[in-house]
């Protein structure tokens, strides 16, 4: 009967640690331990990738850097996670994370039935197809019967099914773990494609042995936007990584950058820059935060334009004209105004 | 009729009471086990994880390469069946590898036993070498480093007539049925001939008791079979026709593909668990004690028949144990597959199907069940076999 005991006593204990969790708020939690744990990708140049002394940058990262300078004051206020496309989600909802910013796409099934939520955007992509140029392939139309090298867990698994069905083509997946492996699968010919969001496929070809050997195809089949998620149940939580994201963009709109940033604050007269510093209103009061939370974030870290400029330009893709792009210059990009 | 009356409370009967036992005990297992389930639901449902069975009916809404003998058809198949996909192809590797590993490790245990110095030292620098790297890094090393680059690209492939080899697998010409009437005879053919393999087996089992004499029974029987399979072929015409691998746009198709992923994982786990296996059969021999040796030797038994005939059926109760564990070593290290793109249970079910849906709790519950259903089976087939082999041996 000791086995029995044991057993009442185990349930027991899982019955009520099961119930007791989560009575602390993200933001106390995140305070209490004094960083925020960003979950990223395992490296993606342009997005989330270390450099040789583990310091992490990228358009991704910064969301958690610009949000740790709007908590703490100090954008250096990071541990980040590096996260496969399958780990990632698991990650975010057991709490092991704070933030996911780690090229996510948003999705009704990830949004409505994981438990998290999806604040907006940092990058709009859609996904596309990278062969081997001596292939000769100059459409995807003309990829029937390919052998096409993906990672698991990934939009890009049901759009590549999706789009091959609707035309009737035939292909043969092989599925890897890692961004490294589907790179490396594809640059020692385990298959003739690599497909992935546009912005990866231009991270991934700049580290191919021959960046040369590979062409990215004119098409575009899904639409991925992309951008920073949290747990479902923390509102504030939800609200202060929404809102940062948001006064970067607005900044980017108003012309504020970390470098006139100091000047602006002490001379403007604009009240919606004021608002956005901290030097009206009580913008920061209301998200749980210091009155300068988005002067840190954008002194710090820098606009969105910044970010972009920094991070994603080098890739090759310019963001003029494109979706990313500010709503009021012909792009998506769309922040409500704080205030 | 009335036998001697049963003085013993029926509360104080040791059967009874331990009938009551096991029975509390399962009851507070199940209940324990339900309250668990129902807690976590609960919990993550309060946190909007959604969970439930309803996605087995779902159509999966991805692709899947290699499914030699459940179809796959992109738009029609549920997840369930890539659920079985998975297993079928988790079952395949293993039941590859453990051949292949049995072979290889025999052989290289009993080369490690050699008297001549040079095969036995290539025997203990393999088994030194392939234990002591984990066995996820051999996989990565074999495929990437090896397989990928060293083999040629489709347009290059090597071989011909029909077999082919290059970097995305091997291409072997797939038996097609173009007469099925020929193809009738053939397979009728094989079953006259393996019936008659048998008796003649039997008789001359038979023989060999009563007067003493061999007789080849078995070597009789199989010239019948060819006999017949070749008669067959000359009345009916040939059993099937062979459609053979032809280069595509992108890759040869047509007849039969052992994937590369397939292929590195089998070759991996292989040469990995063989020398683990070959410790056993080292070990398993060394056992035999040297009275049988010395006794074989001085009947005049050559090397082979000595190892044969008299020392490897009594190591056999000896190595066959552990090795059973090294069997089951093997097919949970195919779970490894996903590094090198095999598409596995745990590749194809807790990786894409648990991520597409989120199903976290049910997904890795049904893959438990399924390495532990694979495990008692593969245990229960071994220790069949070893009971009959301890029986023999005395
Ligand atoms: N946006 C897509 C794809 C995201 C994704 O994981 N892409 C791969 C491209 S190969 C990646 O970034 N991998 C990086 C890594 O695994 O560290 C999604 O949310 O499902």
């Amino acid at each position: 009967m000791k086995t029995g005991k044991l057993i009442v006593a185990a349930v027991a204990l899982f019955g009520l640690s099961a119930t007791a969790a989560s009575a602390v708020t993200t933001l106390d939690a995140v305070k209490a331990k004094g960083h925020i744990q960003c979950g990223v990708t395992t490296g993606l140049a342009g997005f989330s990738a270390p450099d040789d002394k583990g310091v992490y940058s990228g358009i991704d990262a910064d969301v958690c850097y610009a949000v740790a300078a709007a908590v703490f004051g100090d954008k250096n206020k990071v541990k980040f996670t590096p996260l496969t496309a399958k780990e990632r989600f698991t990650a975010l909802a057991s709490g092991e994370i704070d933030i996911l910013s780690r090229n996510t796409t948003h999705t009704l099934t990830r949004d409505a039935s994981l438990g998290l939520n999806f604040t907006y955007y940092n990058y709009i992509d859609g996904q596309g197809f990278m062969v081997k140029k001596a292939l000769g392939v100059k459409s995807v139309k003309e990829l029937d019967g390919a052998k096409i090298c993906i990672q698991a867990g990934t939009t890009t698994e049901l759009n590549l099914a999706d789009y091959f069905r609707t035309n009737s083509m035939k292909f043969q997946p092989v599925v890897y773990d890692t961004s490294i492996q589907t790179r490396e699968g594809f640059d020692k010919g385990a298959c003739d494609v690599l497909t992935s969001d546009k912005s990866q496929l231009a991270a991934i070809r700049t580290e191919l042995k021959d960046p040369k050997s590979a062409v990215i195809l004119p098409e575009t089949i899904s639409k991925e936007p992309l951008g920073p998620v949290v747990r479902q149940g923390d509102d504030q939580w939800f609200n202060i990584v929404k809102w940062v994201l948001f006064a970067v963009i607005n900044a980017d709109e108003m012309d504020v950058s970390s470098k006139n940033i100091d000047d602006l604050k002490a001379k403007t007269t604009n009240p919606n820059i004021k608002r956005l510093l901290g030097t009206e209103g009580d913008m920061g009061k209301k998200l749980g935060l210091s009155a300068d939370w988005a002067y840190n974030a954008i002194k710090q870290v820098g606009n969105y334009d910044e970010m972009y400029t920094r991070n994603v330009a080098p890739l090759g893709l310019s963001r003029a004209g494109s979706v990313n792009a500010l709503w009021s210059k012909g792009g998506v990009l769309y922040a409500p105004p704080i205030r | 009729m009335a036998g001697p009356k049963n003085t013993v409370a029926w509360h104080r009967n040791p059967l009874i009471r331990g009938i009551i036992a096991q029975a509390v005990l399962i009851a507070v297992v199940v209940w324990g086990i339900t309250t668990i389930y129902a807690n976590t639901v609960a919990n993550m449902e309060a946190r909007g994880i959604q969970i439930g069975f309803d996605f087995l009916s779902e159509v999966a809404p991805f692709g899947i390469a290699f499914s030699p003998f459940i179809d796959f058809n992109l738009g029609e198949s549920t997840y369930l069946t890539v659920f079985f996909i998975g297993i079928q192809n988790t079952i395949i590797v293993s039941i590859l590898g453990i051949i292949a590993a049995t072979i290889l490790g025999f052989a290289i245990g009993i080369m490690r036993l050699s008297p001549n110095w040079f095969i036995s030292k290539i025997a203990t620098f393999y088994i030194e070498t392939f234990r002591n790297i984990p066995v996820l890094l051999q996989m990565m090393f074999w495929n990437f480093a090896i397989f990928l680059p060293l083999l040629p690209l489709p347009r290059q492939s090597l071989g011909g007539g029909g077999f082919f080899l290059n970097n995305r697998g091997v291409y072997l010409p797939k038996p097609v049925i173009e007469n099925a009437s020929a193809n009738t005879a053939f397979w009728l053919a094989i079953a006259i001939g393996i019936a008659a393999m048998y008796i003649l087996h039997k008789i001359a089992l038979k023989r060999q008791e009563q007067t003493g004499k061999t007789m080849p029974g078995k070597l009789v029987g199989f010239g019948l079979l060819a006999a017949l399979v070749a008669l067959a072929a000359m009345i009916f015409g040939a059993p099937f026709g062979f459609s053979t691998p032809v280069l595509g746009t992108f890759n040869l198709t047509g007849g039969i593909e052992i994937p590369l992923p397939l292929f590195s994982l089998w070759f991996s786990l292989t040469t990995y668990t063989a020398a683990f296996i070959a410790e056993n059969v080292r070990g398993g021999i060394e056992a035999v004690t040297k009275g049988q040796w010395e006794a074989a030797g001085a009947l005049g038994l050559s090397r082979s028949n000595l190892l044969n005939l008299v020392v490897i059926p009594q190591a056999m109760r000896i190595i066959v144990p552990p090795t059973i564990s090294q069997y089951l070593n093997l097919t949970k290290n195919s779970s490894l597959a996903t590094a090198i793109a095999y598409e596995d249970i745990v590749a194809l079910w807790t990786g894409t199907s648990l991520n597409q849906t989120g199903q976290a709790l049910i997904i890795v519950a049904m893959t438990v069940v399924v390495y532990e259903l694979l495990s008692l089976l593969t245990s229960i087939a071994l220790n069949i076999y070893n009971k009959r082999v301890q029986l023999v041996e005395r």
